[in-house]
């Protein structure tokens, strides 16, 4: 038999199983990340001012970059408008879907100009001698952030937490999120076009 | 507001007799059903229930009974349904031939080339002539979307990957309105679509003027802002048919000022809501895949005046 103390302890105890999931749930929904979708126009005129080093390798993004919280390679929401303009602005006619073509690969590890965030900006925004072409007039500053960013995440050797949108179609890579880049790293630059790349 | 109730094409009357079949029927049970139940209720227990031969004889004519009936309404209902659904497809011989893509959030049209005018592609608005078998080829580039234009015809999903077909048939004109009725994201919501139907005249000379590229400016604001259109990135993501812009990602605006509504049916076409949209439509369709691109006052008025000269 159960005792009446017994009984009451139980029903406590059940309660508060239930209050703390219900707790917990509502704390899960709390911290999701929100979602931005309309960048203040200040910002965005802020986010311009990607510096770029001399020779067009590396820099400094603005400093509104790192306290809005690197938003173009952290957030869900912005890989997957990334990966929607990669599709929408034909990068696959010479990139492929990342292994590369007429264009270099993302995903072998190795980087021509670089694997900053900086460096993929500006090969997008004011493209490379080799036959990248300029997207400056085509794409606004906030988009080509977010086409970064997701560059960025195909070419990573770390796996992680956000992840864009998944593939409809056939997987030819890792999803972006498990690092395809270090998995299918190579020993030596894949030598498909020797003559592209920093010229001296 | 667009209502299954209001049908004025050939597939939504069939839907809405059949609906009103079964509900007539489905009343007509429910209030028998009430009815006994309440006779049941009211009833005095007098004298001894039934027993012996005699009950065991009535109680299994009553079951009996029971099973015949549910089984032919049952039956007739599911009959009635197959011939409804086989009626929708209105006629073999099709007049027209629209092909629609849904997409976040937004409806490409493309009509096929027909006896009425040569092909071309517009959105989130269909002409249609009255009296006539449209064929519509349904897809979608991205998510699951649904099309329903409740006072014409039942709904038909769009699926990536695959077509479905749809026959739509206008008995009256009018302008009815269509909604996406598949979730399919943030701006689910605000993903209509008018449907215009008109006389085979009017629909020949609206096909007609469609098809033609766009109208070259004289006026020197206008034509600033057509500069300022290519320059920008607007031309990367819009076709304007007779210009370099030949962007597919977002709407045909050859004759955008032309359309009812812009921006699937969020809001009315006048110079004020171009220049608003354009302005911001992250504000005004939170999510939507058009960025705000930078411009000036001055830029802004110059395309919104070209934009609302695209008739
Ligand atoms: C016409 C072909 C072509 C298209 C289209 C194209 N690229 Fe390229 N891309 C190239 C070539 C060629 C290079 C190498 C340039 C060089 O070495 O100077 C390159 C280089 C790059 C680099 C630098 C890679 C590195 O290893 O440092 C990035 C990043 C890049 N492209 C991104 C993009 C994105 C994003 C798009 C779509 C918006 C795109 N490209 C579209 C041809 C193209
Ligand atoms: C990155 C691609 C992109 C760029 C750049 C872009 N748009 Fe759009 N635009 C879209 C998409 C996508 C839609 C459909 C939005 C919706 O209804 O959700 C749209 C819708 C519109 C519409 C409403 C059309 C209709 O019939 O509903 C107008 C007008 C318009 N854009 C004008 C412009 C102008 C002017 C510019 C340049 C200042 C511009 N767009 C730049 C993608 C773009
Ligand atoms: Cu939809």
């Amino acid at each position: 038999m159960v005792g009446p103390v017994q009984r009451s302890v139980r029903l406590i105890s059940a309660y508060a199983a239930c209050a703390a999931a219900i707790g917990l749930a509502a704390g899960i929904g709390w911290m999701r990340e929100p979602r931005q979708y309309r960048t203040d126009p200040a910002v965005s005129h802020d986010l311009e001012n990607f510096r770029l080093m001399k020779n067009g390798i590396g820099g400094a993004p603005p400093d509104v970059y790192f306290a809005l919280g690197k938003p173009y390679e952290t957030t869900a929401y912005d890989l997957s408008q990334g990966k929607r303009l990669y599709s929408w602005f034909g990068c696959a006619a010479c990139h492929g879907t990342g292994e590369g073509g007429k264009g270099p690969s993302f995903i072998d590890g190795w980087w021509l100009y670089g694997p900053s965030m900086v460096s993929i900006v500006a090969s997008i925004r004011d493209g490379r001698p080799h036959g990248m072409p300029a997207f400056r007039d085509r794409m606004t500053t906030d988009e080509i952030g977010q086409l970064a960013g997701y560059i960025k995440a195909l070419g990573a050797y770390a796996a992680t937490n956000s992840a864009p949108s998944r593939n409809d179609d056939k997987h030819s890579r890792p999803a972006e999120n498990r690092a395809p880049a270090a998995a299918l790293f190579e020993q030596g630059p894949v030598p498909m076009h020797p003559d592209q790349g920093p010229s001296p | 507001m667009q209502s299954a109730w209001d049908a004025q094409g050939h597939s939504a009357e069939v839907l809405k007799h059949l609906m009103l079949g079964i509900i007539g029927v489905c009343t007509l049970i429910w209030l028998l059903v009430v009815l006994m139940l309440f006779a049941a209720l009211v009833k005095r227990r007098g004298q001894a229930p039934l027993q012996g031969e005699h009950a065991e004889r009535k109680t299994r004519l009553v079951v009996y009974l029971s099973v015949a009936v549910t089984t032919i309404i049952v039956a007739g209902l599911t009959l009635a349904s197959f011939f409804a659904t086989r009626d929708l497809v209105v006629g073999r011989d099709m007049d027209l031939t629209v092909r629609i893509k849904g997409q976040q959030w937004w409806w490409q049209v493309t009509y096929e080339g027909s006896s009425f005018g040569p092909r071309f592609q517009t959105a989130n608005e269909l002409h249609i002539p009255v009296g006539r078998n449209v064929r519509l080829e349904l897809e979608s580039i991205d998510v699951i979307h649904s099309f329903w234009v409740p006072s014409l015809a039942g709904k038909q999903d769009m699926i990536p990957g695959r077509m479905n077909v749809l026959t739509l048939r206008a008995e009256r004109p009018g302008v009815y309105r269509g909604q996406c009725a598949e979730f399919c994201g943030l701006q689910h919501s605000h993903m209509a679509l008018m449907v215009v139907a008109q006389d085979d005249d009017q629909y020949r000379r609206w096909a007609q003027a469609q098809a033609l590229d766009a109208a070259v400016p004289d006026d020197t604001e206008v034509q600033a802002g057509r500069a300022v259109f290519m320059r920008k990135p607007c031309a990367a993501c819009h076709t304007v048919r007779g210009t370099e812009a030949q962007g597919s990602s977002g709407p045909d605006l050859t004759h955008v000022g032309g359309r009812r509504t812009i921006a699937a049916g969020l809001l009315e076409t006048t110079r004020g809501s171009l220049a608003a949209w354009t302005a911001d439509p992250q504000t005004l369709k939170p999510g939507t895949n058009m960025p705000i691109v930078p411009l000036t006052s001055e830029e802004l008025q110059q395309v919104s005046a070209y934009m609302e000269t695209l008739k």
